[in-house]
């Protein structure tokens, strides 16, 4: 089964955490990608910081574009990849060992992806 | 194979008015698992699969009760279940492919080496389902019961029920969690989640807001089963035994514990009410732990279930082992809760001001928990401070939902 897992990370703890030590963690997240090539369909993408973000959101009177991420909440994403793995079990596996989990705020969201389009058939 | 149920068949003080009907759900519940698990494996769903039993059992109820329960009620149900997995089928557009899957292979008889149900529990008890859903599942795919009769014995309304079964049954499809006993490092963890969800199951049977005499299903006796099922399949897990053995000895002390719908706080119960065979059973259950020599939180709340049950009076118990197991178990849970039980042990050991000391830092985090405020105004009444226990046990009262609870505390309000 295929999922995207989403880095998603506190803007105001990452500020927090001393610069040797996010170099720390930093470097064993390529080893991460290095230990887990066989499963990581797509590397994905590391996002510019959500500051840079832009917001393009439905409007009454047609798209509203605005400064900002989509979402209020204060944990934002900083990145994605895609997973091949045979089960949820497997990449649960996968995301317990993502080394920025020693820092707080940050979390991993798994999500299983459309590979099936049947349902949308008619 | 001795079958788990034997510790609670016959137990006494269930009403005689819904006995038959317990004869009945006890027939499903040794096959229910069983038959959701080997059509989830044909079909590759557990969904359609769970959805078909589920339907079989509901026939199963109405037709059983009044014609009697069929010679082969395995195969009754099977058959029901495979019927409705046809209809199901039918009526789905990618018929013919999985009418193939379900004529493959052979339905009843061949079991499996371990008990398929395991696997089953593991996948219903995934962390990825929240604690209400993995509860609801666990009752309806592996112990058999009705929506109806898991709404009537966890308070909860049906709809709420039968929505939390059907998204938790969708996500284990769609998030692709697997029907599988974890191996290696996960098992401990994942086994925990289980023993939980049963652990929940025994407590959930007491806690039930009015006392729970409406409940027709009495879900101590499915956690006790569940408990017998788990130990059975996984032996060499000292921790399936251990909460085996703690809901045995709850089990023994249950007719002393209510008399005629009133609770019976410990050190008050009349210790020859306490059922000896359960006793023993849960003090073998207990042994078959310690030999596997893995320590953890069940074995420990059983073994402090242990000295009580050996104390023939409350006087006679041995509070420093009581003490020296809730040290020990603060190893591996330093929850208030914990921490709260061995305060009272606690004042035991150390008298009463340290007990309340204790307790008081603990405030912050049990402030609305009932029992909290019940154990403050019993530490106070000892100090002589009689109307600071007075104020706790109304604040107890305030916070207390179960019937019977109430009736306890108010009795001690009156004294």
């Amino acid at each position: 089964m295929k999922y995207v897992i989403m880095f998603t990370s506190t803007p105001e703890l990452d500020a927090a955490v001393p610069p040797e030590r996010a170099q720390e963690v930093y470097a064993r997240v390529y080893e991460w990608f290095g230990r887990n090539e066989a499963k990581i369909a797509d590397g994905g993408a590391e996002l510019q910081p959500a500051h840079t973000a832009t917001t393009v959101t439905h409007g009454p009177e047609g798209p509203v574009v605005a400064d900002g991420p989509f979402s209020e909440a204060k944990e934002v994403v900083g990145g994605f990849s895609v997973l091949d793995v045979d089960d949820l079990d497997e990449a649960i596996a996968i995301a317990r060992s993502w080394p920025m989990l020693e820092l707080p705020g940050t979390s991993v969201e798994i999500r299983p992806m459309v590979t099936d389009y049947s349902q949308f058939e008619q | 194979m001795s079958s788990p149920d034997a510790a609670s068949a016959g137990h006494p003080g269930r009403s005689d008015a819904a006995s038959a009907d317990v004869v009945l759900a006890r027939v499903v519940r040794e096959e229910a698992g069983r038959i959701v698990a080997s059509l989830t494996r044909s079909l590759g769903s557990l969904d359609l699969a769970e959805e078909s039993v589920a339907e079989a059992v509901e026939e199963a109820l109405g037709a059983w009760r009044g014609r009697g329960i069929p010679p082969n009620p395995g195969g009754w149900l099977t058959q029901a279940a495979r019927h409705n997995a046809l209809d199901r089928l039918r009526r789905e557009k990618r018929y013919r492919e999985k009418l193939a899957l379900l004529a493959d292979e052979p339905m009843a008889g061949a079991a499996p080496d371990v008990d398929d149900r395991l696997p089953l529990l593991f996948g219903c008890c995934h962390p990825a389902l929240s604690p209400e859903a993995q509860l609801a599942l666990t009752l309806r795919a592996v112990c058999g019961l009705t929506t109806a009769q898991i709404a009537r014995a966890t308070l909860a309304p049906e709809a709420t029920v039968a929505q939390r079964i059907v998204r938790a049954k969708r996500k284990i499809g769609a998030a692709g969690i697997p029907l599988r006993i974890p191996e290696g490092a996960q098992r401990a963890e994942r086994l925990d989640l289980v023993l939980t969800v049963v652990s929940v199951l025994y407590s959930e049977a007491h806690l039930v807001a009015g006392g729970g005499a409406a409940a027709d299903r009495d879900l101590a006796d499915d956690a006790l089963w569940l408990s017998g099922v788990v130990a059975a399949a996984l032996p060499s897990e000292p921790e399936a035994h251990g909460l085996r053995s703690l809901l045995l000895f709850h089990r023994a002390r249950e007719d002393a514990r209510a008399v005629e719908g009133e609770l019976v706080l410990l050190g008050d119960q009349d210790r020859s009410l306490w059922d000896a065979t359960l006793l023993a059973e849960a003090r073998r259950s207990l042994e078959r732990a310690a030999i596997l020599r893995r320590p953890g939180r069940w074995q420990l709340h059983a073994a402090i279930a242990a000295c009580h049950a050996d104390a023939e009076s409350p006087a006679e118990t041995d509070w420093l082992q009581v003490l020296t197991l809730y040290d020990m178990l603060l190893a591996y849970d330093r929850s208030p809760v914990v921490r709260l039980n061995r305060a009272v042990a606690l004042a035991e050991v150390e008298g009463p001001d340290a007990a309340l000391a204790e307790v008081e830092a603990l405030a912050p985090a049990l402030g609305g928990y009932h029992l909290s405020h019940a154990v403050r105004a019993h530490l106070l009444r000892r100090l002589g401070r009689v109307a600071e226990a007075t104020e706790s046990d109304l604040r107890a009262l305030e916070l207390t939902a179960n019937e019977a609870e109430r009736r306890l505390i108010a009795a001690r309000l009156d004294r």
